[in-house]
């Protein structure tokens, strides 16, 4: 566990407190892991001997491989702890979970779980660095920034940028995180889905709402396009995809209709043919997959930076490496 | 009941009933008032209490706790509950029938009643369930209910959702001379929602509960008052369209009155920030301008009463994520000192009104002794200091529970003495 305090502090459960700084300093520091994941031998060494508890209370696919695959490449021990197969399904709270995992001196927790808040009540309560990936509909913080590390791959910055995310905000942890990093880091933020599923007072934060996807797309310079949660529509929220799609969908003929190109990022996993058509899916102008790689990356160094580490030091990485 | 008389001297007496606030002797005699003059004489055999610099009200009651006894004796019991109440400063309480098994049936008023009783501390006035089992489905046995020791009928903690239900019930009382008392919040539109639908909630990620769902329960309850003329009482509001529709709804002349908790009068949803699940009850903290219009209510007599809605909770059921924990806050022990300390000092209320509001109104609406001082009334007497200064320090509580939101909090006015049917029940220092 680190003592000292990091670049983040203690622990990442979102980005609505971070400071421009610290979300450069992430983005930066990934900029130099992106190259480990194209060697042959992908490992560091800088988190050696470092043990990771990797605790999924939510069924996780993408996220949990990626922040394995970022541990690993750093060289820690981790441990993946599925909450279908813990203790939890008998009755344990998250209290106790969380104390049986200090007493058996981890340095890190990478939580995902269903409600919001439960990565600060977790970091509240142990000494560990905590890492939030995904507490309820809250924020989904390393998403938000391995978005934003794409977009300023592909725009070259983020400041004055039009942004707008799409769809299921109400719900959406991902969406909560790009409006905090990206109004922190200056760009302008848009909101677009149907009323059901926009939560209320965003506008209070900055966020530019669109009742009609035209009209964000006639705005925005970059769209995230998030996946409608079908097992969140329970509530009605939406009378029937098949609906969704006519009238909130990313189409083609939507975006041949705006006369310039619109960057297009989707958090995934997709929905084809619901929220995004699969010829756009597939288009020129998504950069779905790179997301998936910058996502190993952006992990990478947010590892790094919560266990001490320095912007400065991880320009010698390789260097340490190679010796 | 035969105890030594009690001669409270010197304090200052504030009974609105009998227009009265000046330096006064009360003399308790077998239990009930026996004289309230200047300067008494000596009195024989007479316990004395030096009350020179202190405040001698009607006993406080508070109209809505819940002491989890049957069922949930690890959060309270009857008798904890009742001694965490004296220690606050009141002398009767009023306790929700959600228990489990909830209070239905008359055996379980009568075993309130009697563990109320045995504790020695606080009076215990038991609310009896509207309907069957807090069902919402079928009435229970009211007139029973009220015949075993009931002062009200409520499905407190749930809602009348069925209006069909919520009219019987506003009929059905009327022989019996209780208020129906609803617990306002349609869950058509709060369901699984854990704070206040605003900006706060939108931010943490937590799903709210609208203020229509409690505005429009609380119009359809005051429509069926007027169309039953019922009686009607609403728990705890906390939302500015409800107070403006009680408002309208007394000037039309329908018989409904109503409370305020301590927490929707002082404290916002931004309490909840951080996830801070001892800010989590039902209804939720409101906005800004909700709160104001809770305490404007208060003072204007649209809220006729101030009730904690005590609602204790085992520590490690409120150690959990947000959504996971209870609601509910305790507050017996801190409803005087914030009343005083923060609404009578603040300017909102002068102390005469909220003595109205903190025992006069609750015995008037529930039909209880005491909330009164006039000769021959009850022994029931709250003194305390008004210019004690104190932090809330939850540790300090009789209650069995801790849940509060204004720990460390700076009040002013602390409960000295407790007075019940003549008996000193607590003493503070």
């Amino acid at each position: 566990m680190s003592e000292t305090t990091s670049a983040l502090g203690k622990d990442l459960v979102g980005l609505e407190h971070l400071t421009k700084e610290q979300i450069l300093t992430v983005l930066d520091t990934a900029e130099l892991f992106k190259e480990v994941s194209q060697r042959r031998i992908k490992k560091v060494p800088v988190l050696r001997g470092q043990t990771i508890v990797n605790l999924f209370f939510e069924a996780s696919t993408r996220t949990r491989v990626s922040f394995e695959f970022a541990q690993k490449r750093l060289s820690a021990d981790t441990v993946n702890v599925a909450a279908a197969a813990s203790s939890v399904v008998k009755g344990e709270t998250l209290v106790d979970t969380a104390r049986n995992l200090e007493a058996m001196n981890i340095d890190m927790v990478v939580m995902r779980h269903p409600a919001s808040g439960a990565a600060l009540f977790l970091g509240e309560r142990i000494p560990s660095n905590v890492i939030n990936a995904g507490d309820g509909r809250h924020e989904h913080p390393t998403q938000g920034l391995l978005d934003m590390l794409t977009i300023r791959d592909h725009r070259g910055k983020l400041e004055g940028l039009k942004v707008c995310v799409v769809g299921d905000i109400l719900h959406s942890r991902v969406a909560r995180s790009n409006f905090y990093g990206l109004l922190t880091m200056g760009a302008e933020v848009g909101a677009c889905g149907p009323k059901t599923l926009l939560p209320r007072g965003i506008e209070e934060l900055g966020v530019k709402v669109f009742p009609r996807v035209e009209e964000a797309l006639e705005w925005a310079d970059v769209i995230n396009v998030l996946r409608l949660q079908l097992e969140r529509m329970k509530g009605g929220f939406i009378p029937s995809l098949r609906e969704y799609n006519k009238f909130f969908g990313i189409t083609q003929e939507r975006l041949d209709a705006v006369d310039r190109d619109i960057l297009i990022l989707h958090p995934g996993p997709m929905n084809r043919g619901v929220e995004i058509d699969s010829n756009v899916a597939d288009g020129p102008n998504q950069v779905i997959l790179q997301q998936v790689t910058n996502g190993v990356a952006v992990r990478m160094a947010v590892l790094y930076l919560l266990a001490g580490g320095t912007p400065e030091k991880a320009e010698t990485v390789n260097e340490v490496a190679d010796a | 009941m035969n105890t030594r008389p009690l001669l409270i001297r010197g304090g200052r007496v504030v009974d609105p009933t009998q227009g009265l606030d000046g330096v006064l002797d009360l003399l308790l005699v077998n239990g009930a008032v026996f004289s309230l003059v200047e300067n008494a004489g000596p009195a024989v055999d007479a316990r004395e209490i030096d009350a020179t610099g202190l405040v001698v009200t009607p006993g406080l009651i508070d109209p809505h706790v819940h002491l989890r006894e049957p069922g949930q004796e690890h959060k309270e019991t009857i008798a904890t509950g009742a001694q965490a109440a004296a220690a606050g400063g009141f002398t009767a309480v009023c306790s929700m029938p959600n228990t489990d098994p909830p209070i239905d049936d008359p055996a379980a008023v009568g075993f309130v009643v009697a563990e109320g009783t045995k504790a020695g501390a606080a009076r215990v006035y038991p609310m009896g369930a509207l309907s069957e089992g807090m069902k919402g489905e079928a009435l229970s046995e009211i007139g029973e209910l009220v015949e075993a020791g009931a002062v009200g009928v409520t499905d407190d903690g749930l809602p009348v959702m069925d209006s069909g239900l919520m009219r019987l019930a506003l009929e059905y009382t009327q022989a019996f001379g209780i208020p129906v008392v609803d617990h306002p919040e349609d869950i058509t539109l709060s369901r699984d929602g854990t704070m206040n639908e605003g900006l706060v909630s939108s931010r943490l990620g937590l799903k709210g509960k609208p203020n229509a769902s409690e505005d429009i329960h609380i119009i359809r309850d005051i429509l069926l008052a007027e169309f039953t003329g019922g009686r009607l009482h609403l728990q705890h509001v906390s939302t500015r369209y409800g107070v403006q529709a009680i408002r309208e709804a007394k000037a039309r002349g329908v018989d409904v009155t109503a409370e305020a908790s301590p927490h929707h009068l002082l404290l916002t949803d931004e309490a909840v920030e951080g996830y801070r699940t001892e800010a989590k009850m039902n209804p939720p903290l409101r906005s800004a301008e909700d709160r104001d219009a809770v305490q404007e209510g208060l003072k204007d007599g649209t809220l006729d009463m101030v009730a904690t809605d005590h609602a204790p909770h085992h520590y490690d059921e409120k150690e959990a994520a947000f959504a996971d924990a209870p609601n509910g806050v305790v507050g017996l022990e801190t409803s005087l000192g914030l009343v005083y300390g923060h609404l009578v000092e603040g300017g909102l209320i002068d102390l005469p009104t909220m003595v109205e509001r903190m025992s006069v109104a609750p015995a008037r609406v529930f039909n209880l002794p005491g909330g009164t001082l006039k000769v021959g009334s009850p022994g029931d007497v709250t003194i305390f200091d008004p210019d004690a200064e104190w932090i809330v320090d939850s540790s300090t509580f009789l209650s069995k529970s801790r849940n509060t939101p204004f720990e460390g909090w700076k009040l002013k006015g602390r409960p000295r003495y407790t007075i019940v049917g003549g008996e000193v029940v607590w003493e503070g220092s």
